[in-house]
């Protein structure tokens, strides 16, 4: 190994070593109910962003002074079964991964920096920052995964970590809920990227993105697999990217999400989060490619997320919403680029949105203060935006329209109506025969459980 | 002379009798706690040790001197092997902490004499491969929950009813099996039928299933775990029926609990208590398990005693959770939100670890079970794969709900700390530690239990070709020539050699 490779391959186990230190450092604190401090902990974070942010930029400059766009940086089997399975754990640092890897340590710095002082004092400080490297790690290992085991792993830890950040304010029950639901849908997604990473283990022996996608350098590379196993393979991979993008039908989650702290909404479902469906299919775009009609279905689905986005956009009625539809419209839009074959233009645009999108969600607490003190110098209202579908009010479908933006396009009370009604429905009828049934064996009432009472009594009352 | 030399398998059964009768004069819960401890600990120990001698190859010829049972029997009954051998201290661990963390409240509840005489039998069980000597043991070892549940007054029918017809089916199946012939493997379907129903039932397999449940609703929660978390009826299907029976047996289970995985799942996320969501997501995963067995290739049974080690484990902290909870809140209610989390922040996290590991979240000793178990089925049968992913799936959002719902949407108002006691602390954090560090550092385990899949393919193949069956077993891969270490032959071969 020369000098530079060796260096190199440093460099790289420290862009992906730096939030797993930090997670580790912080997780098992906090399970040996041994907390850190919170200046321990801000120069805990500060240090993992600027060692992973300079070993990447260090990795980047390399690159482009020799011209090099792909490093691969093989870490070996984790584990082995000769002759049957190998899960090997491998990076990969290409024109795709480092950009999207700089761009989560620039954004996860970013806020990380603005929570340590917002999150000051609140009750959650330590458990926001576990979560918060949690989830840094699932970014860094899903953007550099040399194959698709180690994607799935990272994808995995960005799923939780964003679920349970959802459900940060534990003393509401609606945050619960909605982490609830967002992690359902991440759990379908991910069941999906599981059977395409299994698919992909079958078809070409094992799950090395090089392999799957053949000769050839990001954006260049062409894939051997072709035809029917293209479209398997390709639409669970595009179903996982549903889920996580929130692409319609999936897009109920995404204003869920909001009930988060802000510097999570931030960086999750502004930034980060939500566009790591577009990186998956810009990572396995020459496979998508050799199956024009799941090209053209992944179009559809991008511009109709894209509308149905902008169209419930245009009518919320607080500021957390109308960022969020609004990052919906634009993944929408880069999901379309990514599959008419855009790729590069997908990715500045991926990168300038999250940019962008990570500001206006920063800003968002702190505007209506400003409104305020404008309003108060002025001594007057500041004259309303007023609403983008307001102009075609004469048009007879505006109530509709209104209505269906309203009602966020449906999409959760219908998946609600039609999918998690009737299999809970059913569930609950195989529960009452399992009732009678093991009554009848009893000879009695046999369910002790019934006499649980909903709410726990303080235990001054027990007592 | 080395210590790895002592027959400790049988020290470790010797001593929880000894401890159990010893316990029983005991009157006093406080003093009958401390000695529980203190012989399940000193019993763990004697299989911990047993286990380091099986790995670092004490040769089996230098027991007999030492062996109460060589004096009893003239032969070795009880030994590890190559299943066997990460399993025994595992169960004895689990009882090791199950008693240390009982809380004081529970302890006139917990019967630590019971206890130990269980774990003596169940530690027998899982060292035995005679046929009738483990029948024998798994129908002894359904009395002690028998005792439980009259002890405490509970209906016992719905219990005794299925396993009284899983120890006929299993003494009925065996007798017809040995009746047949003198090679197990040609045994007719009438002879096999009784013994796949037996481990159906004992494996809580749909439609059988119900006495799981019912077994949790009146249990004490700490006994419960401990009968239902080793797996006997897989245990049972390993040693009795897949060396033996004939492949539609094999798919007959595997079909069964492909059906039960899923359909536990789902009940496990629509569950309004704790005990009986625990039941139905233990009843998922053990069916899991099972599915993995009967796909027989190596690599779906590698991936399934993994699991099953894996599952041991992290339910295993799993229940351990719950129960510390239950403790101080009562039985719960999943209708609705606690808030909990606020109290007790580090019951809190080992639920979310120990749950995640056991659907195979990442990082966990779940995950690679899981994705070997995926892929081995997807090898075998396509669709079974699908359900094995649905069902983890499923398994993840059971996890995750039960976990807002204790943990978080509310705000618990108590004046009295209920923070976990050191006791309990020193046993989540053990078995989170294991679920961690066998997620972490994967190889190990896999490779022993590849080796124990191997033997038992090895073990089916042999006897098949003996019975002159075509058998579509696959235990080997291609170009992968197999030849088992002396240490690890059959427990038949090394018998006959020291004989």
């Amino acid at each position: 190994m020369s000098e530079q490779s060796y260096w190199l391959s440093f460099l790289g186990i420290v862009v992906v070593a730096s939030p797993f230190v930090a997670t580790i450092v912080l997780g098992v604190s906090s399970l040996l109910e041994r907390k850190l401090s919170k200046p321990a902990t801000t120069r805990l974070v500060y240090t993992m962003i600027l060692s992973g942010l300079l070993a990447s930029i260090a990795i980047l400059v390399s690159m482009l002074m020799s011209g090099t766009r792909h490093i691969a940086i093989d870490l070996g089997n984790w584990v082995a079964i000769p002759h049957h399975y190998h899960f090997s754990v491998k990076f990969v640092f290409d024109r795709l991964s480092v950009p999207f890897a700089i761009l989560s340590y620039v954004l996860s710095g970013t806020i990380g920096a603005f929570a340590t002082k917002y999150m000051h004092r609140e009750r959650g400080f330590n458990r926001f920052f576990v979560l918060y490297t949690v989830f840094l790690l699932g970014m860094e290992v899903t953007a550099l995964a040399g194959t698709i085991e180690t994607l799935f792993a990272g994808w995995e830890l960005v799923g939780l970590s964003s679920a349970l950040l959802v459900a940060f304010f534990q003393d509401r029950p609606a945050p619960a809920r909605n982490g609830l639901w967002i992690w359902v849908v991440y759990r379908f997604s991910d069941a999906a990227l599981l059977l395409a990473a299994v698919a992909m283990h079958h078809l070409t022996g094992e799950g090395d993105f090089d392999v799957l996608l053949g000769s050839g350098t990001w954006p260049y590379e062409h894939s051997l697999v072709s035809g029917w196993d293209a479209f398997v393979v390709g639409s669970l991979l595009t179903l996982a990217a549903m889920g996580k993008s929130a692409l319609v039908p999936f897009s109920g989650w995404l204003p869920r999400a909001m009930e988060g702290p802000t510097p999570s909404s931030a960086v999750f479902y502004g930034a980060l989060s939500v566009h790591l469906g577009a990186f998956l299919l810009l990572r396995v775009g020459p496979l998508l490619e050799r199956s024009w009609p799941l090209c053209v279905l992944v179009v559809i689905i991008g511009l109709t997320t894209a509308l149905f986005a902008y169209l419930a956009g245009s009518v919320q009625t607080d500021i957390k919403s109308v960022l969020a539809f609004a990052s919906l419209s634009q993944v929408g839009i880069i999901v379309a680029e990514v599959r008419a074959g855009f790729r590069y233009i997908a990715m500045v645009h991926l990168i300038g949105h999250a940019c962008l999108r990570t500001l206006q969600f920063v800003r968002a607490p702190s505007l209506l203060q400003d409104y305020r003190t404008i309003e108060n110098a002025i001594g007057n209202y500041l004259p309303k935006a007023g609403n983008p579908l307001a102009s075609h009010a004469s048009n007879p479908n505006y109530a509709w329209v209104y209505r269906f933006g309203m009602e966020r396009g449906y999409l959760d009370a219908i998946l609600l109506e039609f999918v998690v009604s009737p299999v809970v429905r059913g569930l609950r009828r195989c529960d009452a025969l399992e009732r009678w049934w093991t009554d009848f064996l009893a000879g009695e009432a046999s369910r002790e459980s019934d006499q649980v009472k909903p709410h726990l009594e303080t235990i001054e009352e027990l007592s | 002379m080395n210590l790895l030399r002592l027959p400790w398998i049988e020290l470790a059964i010797v001593i929880a009798c000894v401890g159990s009768a010893f316990i029983s004069l005991l009157r006093d819960p406080n003093r009958a706690h401390r000695w529980g401890i203190l012989f399940m600990g000193v019993s763990f120990l004697c299989t911990f040790l047993g286990w380091l001698g099986f790995y670092e190859g004490v040769p089996p010829e230098v027991a007999p001197a030492f062996s109460i049972q060589h004096r009893l029997f003239g032969r070795e009954i009880f030994a590890l092997d190559e299943l066997s051998a990460p399993l025994v201290p595992t169960i004895a661990l689990i009882h090791f902490l199950t008693t240390m963390a009982t809380a004081r409240t529970h302890m006139r509840r917990f019967s630590f004499s019971w206890s130990l005489s269980a774990a003596a039998l169940r530690i027998s069980t899982f060292c035995c491969s005679e046929p009738w000597i483990l029948i024998g043991l798994l129908s002894a070892s359904t009395i002690p929950p028998y005792v439980e549940l009259v002890n405490r007054g509970r209906p016992t029918r719905v219990y005794v009813l299925h396993m009284a017809l899983f120890v006929v089916l299993l003494v009925a199946g065996w007798g017809a099996v040995e009746l047949s012939g003198h090679v197990p493997s040609s045994a007719p379907w009438w002879a096999v039928a009784p013994l796949l129903v037996a481990v159906l039932v004992r494996s809580g397999t749909v439609p059988a299933h119900c006495w799981v449940t019912d077994w949790f609703e009146h249990a004490s929660f700490g006994i419960a775990i401990l009968f239902v978390i080793p797996l006997s009826g897989v245990y049972t299907a390993v040693r009795l029926v897949l060396p033996i029976c004939p492949p539609w047996v094999l798919e007959s289970i595997g079909l069964f609990s492909m059906v039960t995985a899923v359909y536990a799942a789902g009940m496990a996320i629509i569950q309004l208590e704790t005990r009986r969501f625990f039941a139905h997501f233990f009843l998922s995963h053990a069916s899991l398990v099972l599915i993995g067995l009967e796909m027989h290739n190596e690599l779906s049974l590698t991936g399934s005693l993994c699991l099953w080690f894996s599952v041991m484990i992290s339910l295993g902290g799993f229940g351990l959770t719950l129960r510390a909870l239950e403790t101080r809140f009562g039985r719960l209610s999943l209708a609705d939100y606690h808030g909990l989390y606020e109290h007790c922040p580090m019951l809190g996290v080992c639920f979310l670890l120990t749950g995640l590991a056991s659907v195979g979240f990442p990082g966990t000793l779940g995950f690679v079970s899981t994705e070997i178990l995926v892929d081995g089925t997807i090898e075998a049968y396509r669709f079974v794969g699908v359900v094995v992913v649905a069902t983890a799936a499923l398994n993840g959002i059971a996890v995750i709900r039960a976990y807002f719902l204790l943990f978080t949407g509310s705000r618990h108002v108590s004046t009295v700390s209920l923070g976990i006691g050191l006791r309990e602390r020193v046993a989540v954090l053990t078995l989170s530690a294991l679920v961690l560090g066998g997620g972490f550092y994967p190889q190990p385990g896999v490779a022993t239990r590849q080796r124990a899949a191997e033997q038992i393919l090895l073990d089916r193949a042999e006897r098949h070709e003996e019975a002159g069956v075509v058998s579509r077993t696959k235990p080997l891969g291609p170009g992968h020539d197999v030849e088992p270490e002396p240490r690890r032959q059959p427990r038949a071969e090394t018998s006959t050699a020291r004989e």
